[in-house]
């Protein structure tokens, strides 16, 4: 399964997970088949406008089966639901614990967006 | 005959210049493109009965079955308003710039325009014989003011005094606000974050090629010399000093024009209005 952690680092499994996802650092993207973990750079993070729309069209040409993020705005979340990504909140601890915490079926699966639209930086 | 007010910061008093000026002399068309918040109307106060029309700004439509999914307008657009997900393209228009640019570059002609509200504009003809008062507003959740500007300019009359509050800032609104006008008045306060700002606006203005001058608002003896030094260093004309006063305030805060209960001040701005006129002409 190939999984997409919204990262503040790029340290292996022992970077941080991200709790914004448009505005992100990295995507760590994560086989666990064999646990290999690749960071792809958020090139939307300085975005002026629709950072949540570019990082959205990052992760889904990922082709992962699951976004495993803190918090998702609703342009973001709007595009994604129309994929086959899963989604799901995770706490600000390591790639590890929350791919850990993921499979062990204890995180929330996002049904709709957790914060609502804004403009820019904020 | 166009005279935009601005300033770099906000709250300086753009509007209080704007009102008081416009308020001081004939045949005057007033314009508040502080579309993100007008509030001149506070102190003017118009009566806009049902004199209002929409502006609309024209957003992509994607013909799905003429779609490749060749992406070419979702890597064009450079403020992320379309997204290839689940094999459609998705158009977010709250961010869309209306640029046209996505259904120029459509390689199969997939992409068609449709209008999208962004906001509106009000008036009204015979606010006192001598002034019209027109203001544009900007709809909640759009991100582009400069529709709105655009379209309230549509309406400038050449044979009148027109006085423009611009929004603050010196980005894109706030130049179009004072791209075509003949003259920019610059508004500040004595203060460092005043003055820093009062650089930015003038850097606007020397780039836009406008003749311009500066009004200091809140004006103090004591104070005063940081735009005053700063303006005889660059040669800038300072038209106007307001006194920080608490009877200004007071009028200010109950809405009040002040050159309504000051009179003596609708000479001075008109006086300002004369020097203007000479740098012009």
């Amino acid at each position: 399964m190939k999984i997409v952690v919204t990262a503040a680092d790029d340290n292996g499994l022992k970077a941080k997970l991200d709790s914004r996802f448009g505005r992100a650092s990295y995507f760590a993207f994560v086989d666990t088949k064999d646990d290999s973990v690749e960071f792809i750079k958020n090139d939307a993070k300085n975005a002026s406008s629709g950072a949540g729309v570019q990082a959205a069209q990052t992760v889904a040409d990922t082709g992962a089966d699951v976004l495993i993020s803190g918090n998702i705005g609703p342009k973001a979340f709007d595009g994604l639901s129309r994929t086959d990504l899963e989604i799901y909140s995770g706490p600000e601890e390591s790639i590890q614990k929350v791919i850990d915490e993921y499979q062990l079926g204890n995180l929330e699966q996002l049904e709709s967006a957790t914060k609502s639209a804004h403009a820019g930086l904020n | 005959m166009q005279i935009t007010v601005l300033s770099g910061k906000g709250g300086t008093g753009k509007t209080t210049v704007s009102t008081n000026l416009a308020l001081s002399l004939p045949n005057v068309q007033f314009f508040d493109a502080d579309v993100e918040e007008p509030n001149s109307y506070l102190f003017i106060k118009p009566d806009f009965a049902d004199k209002s029309k929409s502006v609309l700004r024209k957003i992509p439509e994607v013909d799905q079955e003429k779609c490749t999914s060749c992406r070419a307008c979702v890597d064009f657009c450079e403020y992320n308003a379309l997204a290839m997900l689940g094999d459609e393209v998705l158009v977010y228009p709250e961010v869309c710039h209306s640029c046209g640019g996505c259904k120029h570059i459509c390689p199969e002609g997939a992409i068609t325009e449709k209008d999208k509200e962004a906001g509106e504009i009000n008036w009204d003809l015979e606010v006192t014989e001598e002034l019209e008062y027109w203001q544009g507003k900007m709809k909640i959740g759009e991100e582009s003011s400069v529709p709105i500007i655009e379209e309230l300019k549509e309406e400038i009359k050449p044979e009148k005094n027109v006085v423009m509050d611009a929004p603050p800032g010196t980005t894109c609104p706030t130049i179009e606000a004072a791209i075509d006008s003949d003259y920019c008045i610059l508004v500040t306060e004595p203060t460092p974050f005043g003055l820093h700002d009062l650089k930015m606006a003038v850097e606007v203005v020397e780039e836009l090629g406008k003749p311009y001058g500066i009004i200091i608002n809140r004006a103090e003896e004591g104070e005063n010399e940081i735009i005053e030094d700063y303006a005889a260093e660059n040669n800038i004309d300072i038209l106007l000093k307001i006194p920080f006063q608490r009877q200004i305030a007071e009028l200010y805060s109950d809405g009040i024009p002040f050159v309504e209960e000051l009179p003596e001040w609708k000479e001075k701005f008109q006086e300002v209005f004369a020097d203007i006129q000479a740098v012009v002409e």
